[in-house]
This record gives C-alpha cells, sequence and structure tokens, in this order.
C-alpha cells in the first residue's frame, strides 16, 4: 500500500510535442493518500485513461515523475510497481479456470500454493464465483467474466493500489450497484488505495471518498462529493456534477454585487473588482421560484423526475435551471426567481475566486 | 486548487528496442532474405545471356542484356500466354464472386432447409485434389465443345473460387448489423437496389479480398489450365512448361518469363495490402 | 446473429450451387462411372463392380505414395505452423514496415506453382544455381536426380518457402485482432513472454489456426506441380506423391478404371483427415463450443 504523488507530470501522444494542444495531459500535481478511495471522473477522452496508464506504469509520461511513497518509479515497469488494474472490458485468460485464473496473478508471483488456494477462495467468496470456480471462463456471461477481472484484481493483498478502468460499463444496472457495495465493502476491509475511472458522476459520487475531477488533460478540482457540489472550483465542476448542472451567467462584480444584464445580484462577500471573463454560478437548488421577486424570469417548461421537479425558465433570453423539491408546490403566477446568496460562486476564466480575505478552497 | 500549465519543456519519450524485440527483427529480416533469396536469383538469371548462365557463376549479371524480355515481347506464343491466363483469371474472379455474392447474402442472412450441408458441401470442393478431376473435366468440356476456350478454364477454377469467396463473404457480411436491411426495406428500397447501393458499398473491402484471393488462385493453377486448353488458349504456364523442354537450354527466357509471371501478382497485393490481414482474420471458422 | 427463416434464400443460393454442381457433380460422376467399369473404348461400359478398388488397394505403389503423402503432409504441418507463427508474433504491428512485410511475405503466394517449381529447379541446380552451387563448393553432396534425400529436402525447404507465408498472414492477421488490454493485463498479472503466448495469443489464435491447419494439410496432401517441376517423382520414385501417382496412371498410362477408384479413395482421406483435423481442433476444451 502506499501513497501514490505525481510531481509535473504531463504527457503527449506525439514525440515533439509543439504547444498545449498537443498534449494529452497538461502539468498536473497530485497525491492520492494511502488507502483513500478516489473516483477520477470526467467526459469522455479527457486523459483519465491515460493518467490511469501512467500510474500503472503501461505508459511512460512525456515529463514529471511518479513517486509511490515517495519513491521514484516513473521510469519502473508494471511489474515492480506491484499494482493490480481492472479493464473496461473483461479481461479472462479463455482457456484457464475460473480458479487458475484467479490464481494467475500470484502463481506468477510465485507465492505458494496453499496460499494461494486460500487467497482464491476469499476472493471468490467476495464476488460470488464459489460456484464457478472449475469452469473454463471462455463459456461465462460478460458479468461473471468481469467479476473475473474484478477478482483477479484484489486477490494480490500486497498491491500500491488497485485501479478500475471503467470496470462496470458492460454490467447490468441491477448488478453495477451490487459489485459497487462490494467494491466499497472491500475497500473497508482491506483499506487498499483504489482509483476509479468513470464518467458516470453517480459512480463516482457514490463510491469515492475523493474524487478528482479531470477536464481537457487537467484535474480540475480534488475534493469530497460534497465540496465538489457545494464550491465548484471551476465551471466545468459546476456543469458537469450536478442534474441539472450550475446555472452559470456572464456578470461583472464590483465589491459585494454582481451586475448581470440590467440585474443587480447582492453577493455575501466583497469580491472586490474583477477583470477578465467574469461569471457567476449558482446551483438549481439555490434558486427559489416566487412572485414578484428580484429577477424577473420566464417560466418555460416543468419537467417531473421523480424525486423534485426541474423549472426551464429563461432570465432576459439566458437559460435558467430551478429545483423544486418534492412537496413543495410551484406558486402558479409564480414570474421571478431569488438566488440564495451564500450559494453563490464567482468565476474569472472558469476558475472559482475567493472573496476577499478568505481562501478559496 | 489550480493548476495552470506553465511553459512545457520538450523532452523525447526514451525510446530503445528490447533485446526481445531485437531477436525478432533479426528472425524476420533473415526469413524474408530467404524468400527472397532464390527470386532473386531468377531475376539475376533473367538479365544475363545464356552463355553467362552456363559458364560462369556471378551473383549479378556481368553484362546485363534485356534480350530475354524481347524475346518475349516478340513471339506471340510467349505474350499471347500472358494475354490469355490474364483473360480467364478476370473471368473467373468476375464469375466467381457475382454468383458467391447473393449466396454469401443468403448464408448470412436466413437460415433455410439444407444451408448448413450445402456450405459444408460447398466446402468440400476445396478439397478435392485438382488431379482428381483433370481427366474428367477434359471429357465434359470436350463433349460440350468447350474445349480449348477461356470459358472452360474459368468455369474449371469456379470448383475452388466459388466455395472460397463464399466463405470470405460471409464472413464480412456478418459483420454488417442487419438493421441496415430492415431500415433500407423500411424506406423503401427493392432488394436489388439496396444490395447495389448500400449492400456493396459496405463490404467493399470484403470483395476486394475475395477478388484478390480469386485471382490468386486462378492465376497459380497450372494442372487444370493445362488439361483444358491445347492450341487457342495457351496459357503462360503451358507456354513455359513446354519452352523448357522443347529447347531445355533456353535458361534466359524461361528466367524472363518466370519474372512476368510474378509481376501480376506483385501488383495486385501491393493493392490490397491492407485488407489482406482483414481477410483472413474475418473468414468463418 | 438471429437469422430470418426464409426458404426463398435459395434463390439466391441456385447460382453457385449450379454452378458448383456443374463443376464438381457431373466430373465426380463420371469419376464414379470408371471406377466401377471397364470399357473398351468407344463409350462401351460394363460393370466391375469393386474390382478397381481391390485392385488399388492390393497395389504396393499405392500404399508406397500414400505414406510417402502422409509423412510429407506431416513434416510440412509439423514446420509450417510453429514456424509461421513464430514470424508472425516477430511482424511489426502497423506501420509502413508493417505494410511492406506483408506484401513481401504474400509475394510466394502469388506466384503460379510451376514458376515455383521452376525456381527451385534453377536455384537448386549444382551448376547455374545458387543453393546447389553452393552447397557443391561447400563439398556437401547433393544432387537431386540421383540422391532421395536431398529431393525431400529441396521439396520440403521448397514448400516451407511457398506456403509458411500463409500460416504467417493468417496468424499475424489473429494477432492483430487481440484487444490491447488483455497485452495489458499479462503485465499487471506479471506474466512471463512464454505465459503470454501460452494463456493470451495461442488461445485467441485457435480459429485462424484451424484454417491454416487445415488448408496447409488439404493443399500439402494434394501437392502435384511444384514436385513435377523439381522432381518428377523421382529418383525412382522417391517423390512420387498422391497426385504424381495419379496423373501417371491417368493421363500416362490411361488406366481409367484404377485411376478413378483412386481417385475416390484419395478424395475421402482427405475429406476423413479434414474432418478429424475439425474436430479435434474445436473439442480441444470441450465447453468451447463454435458460435
Amino acid at each position: 500500500m502506499a501513497q501514490i504523488t505525481l510531481s509535473g507530470l504531463a504527457h503527449s501522444y506525439f514525440p515533439y510535442p509543439r504547444g498545449e494542444q498537443d498534449y494529452a495531459l497538461k502539468t498536473i500535481d497530485l497525491t492520492w493518500e494511502d488507502g483513500g478511495a478516489y473516483a477520477l471522473l470526467g467526459a469522455s477522452g479527457c486523459g483519465k485513461t491515460t493518467l490511469l496508464n501512467i500510474i500503472s506504469g503501461l505508459r511512460r509520461p512525456s515529463q514529471g515523475q511518479v513517486l509511490f511513497n515517495g519513491q521514484d518509479v516513473t521510469d519502473a515497469p508494471t511489474t515492480a510497481r506491484n499494482i493490480a488494474q481492472v479493464f473496461q472490458f473483461p479481461v479472462v485468460y479463455d482457456t484457464m479456470t475460473v480458479r487458475e485464473n484467479l490464481a494467475f496473478p500470484l502463481r506468477n508471483r510465485g507465492m505458494d500454493r496453499g496460499y494461494i488456494d486460500a487467497r482464491v477462495q476469499a476472493v471468490a467468496r467476495m464476488t460470488g464465483l464459489e460456484d464457478r470456480l472449475s469452469r473454463k471462463a471462455q463459456g461465462l456471461t460478460a458479468d461473471e467474466k468481469q467479476k473475473i477481472s474484478l477478482g483477479r484484481g484484489m486477490v494480490r493483498e500486497d498491491v500500491n493500489a488497485i485501479l478500475f478502468d471503467e470496470p462496470l460499463t458492460v454490467i447490468d444496472p441491477q448488478m453495477k450497484w451490487e459489485l459497487r457495495t462490494q467494491l466499497k465493502a472491500l475497500h473497508r476491509e482491506f483499506g487498499h488505495t483504489m482509483i476509479y475511472v468513470t464518467h458516470d458522476q453517480t459512480e463516482a459520487l457514490t463510491f469515492a471518498d475523493k474524487v478528482v475531477l479531470m477536464h481537457e488533460g487537467r484535474v480540475v478540482q480534488l475534493g469530497t462529493p460534497e465540496e465538489l457540489f457545494a464550491r465548484p472550483a471551476h465551471t466545468f465542476v459546476g456543469y458537469f456534477i450536478g442534474s441539472p448542472g450550475m446555472n452559470l451567467f456572464d456578470a461583472s462584480v464590483d465589491g459585494s454585487t454582481a451586475q448581470v444584464g440590467r440585474h443587480r445580484i447582492p453577493l455575501d462577500a466583497d469580491y472586490g473588482a474583477q477583470a477578465g471573463r467574469v461569471q457567476i454560478g449558482i446551483r438549481p437548488e439555490f434558486v427559489t421560484l416566487e412572485r414578484d421577486g428580484d429577477l424577473p424570469v420566464t417560466l418555460q417548461r416543468v419537467e417531473d423526475v421523480g424525486r423534485h421537479r426541474i423549472v426551464r425558465a429563461s432570465l432576459d433570453g439566458m437559460a435558467l435551471a430551478a429545483v423544486v423539491p418534492e412537496g413543495v408546490e410551484i406558486p402558479a403566477d409564480a414570474n421571478s426567481v431569488t438566488f440564495d446568496a451564500g450559494q453563490i460562486g464567482v468565476f474569472v476564466n472558469d476558475w472559482r475566486i475567493a472573496p476577499r480575505g478568505r481562501g478559496a478552497s | 486548487m489550480t493548476a495552470v500549465a506553465t511553459a512545457l519543456p520538450r523532452r523525447r519519450p526514451a525510446r530503445s528496442l528490447s533485446a526481445g524485440t531485437a531477436v525478432s527483427r533479426v528472425a524476420l529480416v533473415l526469413y524474408i532474405l530467404f524468400l527472397l533469396v532464390p527470386i532473386y536469383w531468377l531475376v539475376n538469371m533473367s538479365f544475363k545471356t545464356n552463355v553467362e548462365i552456363l559458364s560462369t557463376m556471378t551473383l549479378w549479371p556481368a553484362r546485363p542484356t534485356l534480350q530475354n524480355y524481347v524475346n518475349i515481347f516478340s513471339d506471340s506464343t510467349w505474350y499471347m500466354g500472358y494475354v490469355n491466363s490474364l483473360i480467364y483469371v478476370l473471368m473467373n474472379t468476375v464469375i466467381s464472386v457475382t454468383v458467391a455474392l447473393p449466396a454469401a447474402y443468403a448464408f448470412s442472412r436466413y437460415s433455410f432447409v439444407g444451408d448448413k450441408h450445402l456450405f459444408f458441401w460447398l466446402l468440400t470442393n476445396r478439397m478435392a485434389p485438382p488431379a482428381v478431376f483433370a481427366l474428367p473435366f477434359f471429357q465434359l468440356y470436350s463433349s460440350i465443345g468447350l474445349f480449348d476456350t477461356h470459358i472452360a478454364v474459368a468455369l474449371a477454377h469456379c470448383l475452388f473460387n466459388v466455395p472460397l469467396a463464399v466463405w470470405i463473404l460471409e464472413g464480412f457480411m456478418r459483420g454488417v448489423p442487419k438493421e441496415i436491411d430492415e431500415t433500407a426495406y423500411v424506406d423503401g428500397y427493392s432488394w436489388f437496389r439496396f444490395f447495389t447501393r448500400i449492400f456493396m458499398p459496405l463490404i467493399a473491402s470484403g470483395i476486394g479480398v475475395a477478388a484478390f484471393f480469386c485471382f490468386m488462385f486462378s492465376w497459380v493453377d497450372l494442372l487444370l489450365s493445362r488439361t483444358l486448353t491445347s492450341v487457342n488458349v495457351k496459357t503462360i504456364g503451358v507456354a513455359m512448361t513446354r519452352t523448357s523442354s522443347a529447347t531445355g537450354l533456353d535458361y534466359g527466357t524461361l528466367a524472363a518469363a518466370g519474372v512476368l509471371t510474378i509481376v501480376p501478382g506483385a501488383v495486385v497485393i501491393w493493392f490490397v495490402r491492407n485488407y489482406i490481414a482483414k481477410g483472413f482474420a474475418l473468414g468463418r471458422v | 446473429m438471429q437469422k430470418t427463416q426464409n426458404n426463398r434464400a435459395w434463390f439466391m443460393v441456385l447460382p453457385v450451387f449450379l454452378l458448383v454442381a456443374f463443376s464438381a457433380v457431373l466430373p465426380l460422376m463420371t469419376v464414379v462411372n470408371y471406377a466401377f467399369n471397364d470399357t473398351f473404348g468407344e463409350n462401351v461400359f460394363f460393370w466391375v463392380g469393386t474390382d478397381w478398388f481391390q485392385d488399388v488397394l492390393t497395389d504396393d505403389r499405392m500404399w508406397a505414395a500414400l505414406k510417402r503423402q502422409l509423412i510429407f503432409s506431416a513434416i510440412i504441418l509439423a514446420i509450417e505452423v510453429p514456424l509461421g507463427i513464430a514470424i508472425a508474433l516477430c511482424m511489426p504491428k502497423r506501420g509502413i514496415w508493417a505494410s511492406l512485410c506483408l506484401v513481401l511475405l504474400a509475394l510466394p503466394l502469388l506466384i503460379p506453382w510451376n514458376v515455383v517449381g521452376t525456381i527451385w529447379q534453377l536455384f537448386a541446380r549444382i551448376d547455374i544455381g545458387l543453393l546447389g552451387y553452393t552447397l557443391d563448393q561447400l563439398g556437401i553432396s547433393y544432387n537431386l536426380g540421383q540422391n532421395a534425400t536431398a529431393a525431400w529436402i529441396t521439396l520440403i525447404v521448397m514448400d516451407v518457402w511457398h506456403w509458411t507465408s500463409l500460416v504467417i498472414l493468417l496468424s499475424y492477421a489473429g494477432l492483430q485482432a487481440i484487444p490491447q488490454a488483455y497485452y495489458q493485463a499479462g503485465r499487471i498479472d506479471q506474466a512471463s513472454r512464454w505465459a503470454v503466448f501460452r494463456y493470451i495469443e495461442l488461445p485467441k489464435l485457435k480459429g485462424v489456426l484451424l484454417i491454416a491447419v487445415l488448408l496447409r494439410f488439404m493443399d500439402s496432401f494434394m501437392i502435384y506441380t511444384e514436385p513435377f517441376v523439381v522432381t518428377g517423382g523421382g529418383p525412382g520414385s522417391a517423390t512420387t506423391f498422391l497426385s504424381i501417382d495419379l496423373v501417371k496412371m491417368a493421363l500416362g498410362q490411361f488406366d481409367l478404371g484404377p485411376a478413378a477408384a483412386f481417385s475416390i479413395m484419395y478424395f475421402l482421406v482427405i475429406l476423413l483427415v479434414s474432418w478429424a483435423f475439425y474436430t479435434i481442433m474445436v473439442n480441444l476444451d470441450r465447453e468451447d463450443v463454435p458460435k
């Protein structure tokens, strides 16, 4: 088990990158605490898998260092890093039985038989493969094959980290819940450092203690799910996390007042005067519909998504969403909204800024 | 936290060949040399005079000459051999692919009475030794008056090319989702229009691979083409065997003729090089 | 893929059926006809039952040819299949070099078979061929026409030269189809190079290897043109394989009855062995049902 540090890491698939646009990963400095359950979240193509492969040693970064417990392993091969990785699609050794598949990583490391048998039994029990142990891996369903992959990832007790690359893509929704719960239970029991790559925010937020959100080759925020929700560090975090995402408006900020179009919106702190592209953001959860309030809007439609309703409206032509919790009535003649001043974030050039005299995050 | 990319230093990632890779590259090069040396020898001989071939042992022509090629292109029995061979090979390729297309479609899309038996029976024809069929073919085509015609050879080669073409095309067609057919029918396409306008472009590479294999197996055969032709349609293979046995000594011309038989194949491979591997992999097992 | 039951699909298969039937069934009937009849010419036949079969089966010459043929095919498979897989593993995965290698490797496959024979016949000659000359200069006694061992080795090397490319191309195609994740998993699991081959590559190659073994068996068992050109079946009858023997019998001596009976048994042997290969390879592990 190990603390993994990425220091000044960047990667390009071009041998001679000409500029920032050629980099799949831009400069990344990040520390994964020992024993943490992390989700690496981001849209497809943002560099998640590249980062994972750099950590596991399947790819060498163009620059920067990978440190395990402070020791530089940038040039160490995969085998020397003692990492387990589970891939998006089930990778099983077809001609082996399930038992041989699970034993394979241990056998290759020359463990003794008794230990191997015990570990295989334990992992089979965790993944629910006990009655399949003597079957050939080839004839099994995709679900079962992916369980074998997960099992092979977990069979080694001494791994520095277990990396999951969207491992539940091919699994039925019902099974997904079950396996994710299993993974969490395993994490609590054994305390491995786990890094779970996904593009599905629900999966990330339910699995992880800490979420690392990536966007266009950069890590834009590392934090607990609550932090990502309440204090997004970047407009992308606001947009990507939450359903629907954060409302963002171009604004100008002067002291503790924001000016959006012809409307003045009070802020809860003094942000000074800001240059560059300034935006304010508010989660739909903190937008209240009312009659004759501060900001006049035009209601467009109401979507009932079960637990709550989403109201789509327009503020001087700008789209706006508001969430109305279950049990709260939407006023029939609602024609305006009010923002909860304490929940408004101010972003300059996409990055969240702190009010005067306070730290950002 | 913010992480803004600073000036990015340029460094080429360290890459070196591992020992294993080096060994495998050497093995590959040696094997390719093994393939090329006999061919080189043929090319080498084709540029020598018979005197030089027989008198000295040289690794390259001491006095290169084009005379052997001139001999071939000035003698109609030689160059007509190429023309004849190309005619029946192209006829066979067109016939094989044309009849195989609808059949492969049927095998890939429908199940019908006897489909599996039919498919297996087709493949067994690939197993029939041409030597077995040589004499019966001779009698068959003589009796219907096709002996010594291009079409006779083209039809005879269908025996092993049609099953192969069906097999390859079926593999490619299975890779095309059935929804495409259904969408086209819903949009009001007739089967024929759908097949020629939509389906065939989708499996164009498959058709290319099938045509390549038909060309290849028809081009390389000697036994059947020799059995089914005599005077009018003398093929290049036949021309070579007869000349070598008749004069016995004209090695230079023989070598030049051999080199010329390699050329059409080499041209064809160059065009389909990116499809060869794919075509093999998609065949039905 | 779910297939629709549709007997009208027969109409699409009909052209193939008629064409192949014309090329296969009619000649086959002729062969069967000859096999059970004798003739004094002028298309007058009379029934001789299984006489020809008995003749052929008691003919030592046929048994000797069959034995040579089986040994030849066995050696060919034993060399070409492992060699083909090995060379395919050595190939670069992509890029201009991969294309170039493919083209060079495919070259021998597209040379007419008699030209293959001619190339090797010239190449092996002691007086004017590079191979024969070199061996002779090295003091190795090498004479195709008199030494049966030399003739055999030459034919085997020639067949390896001619046909290993087929196995290479098939294996290469199979290797290309293996997803990268399998190799990465192998590295994560600390699998040795051998284990990667044994547990990842070989199982994935099974399908194409089945095709390779079947094609190589069939074609090597039917080989005619190349040995006919290089050795003519000699020295003596040391390299007289089944096809050569058959053609001698049918076209050389016009023993049509025995030749036809011979043909039928020849065909049956190929069918039988091919079927056996297919069954064995498909059932190598029991749960592996072909889809």
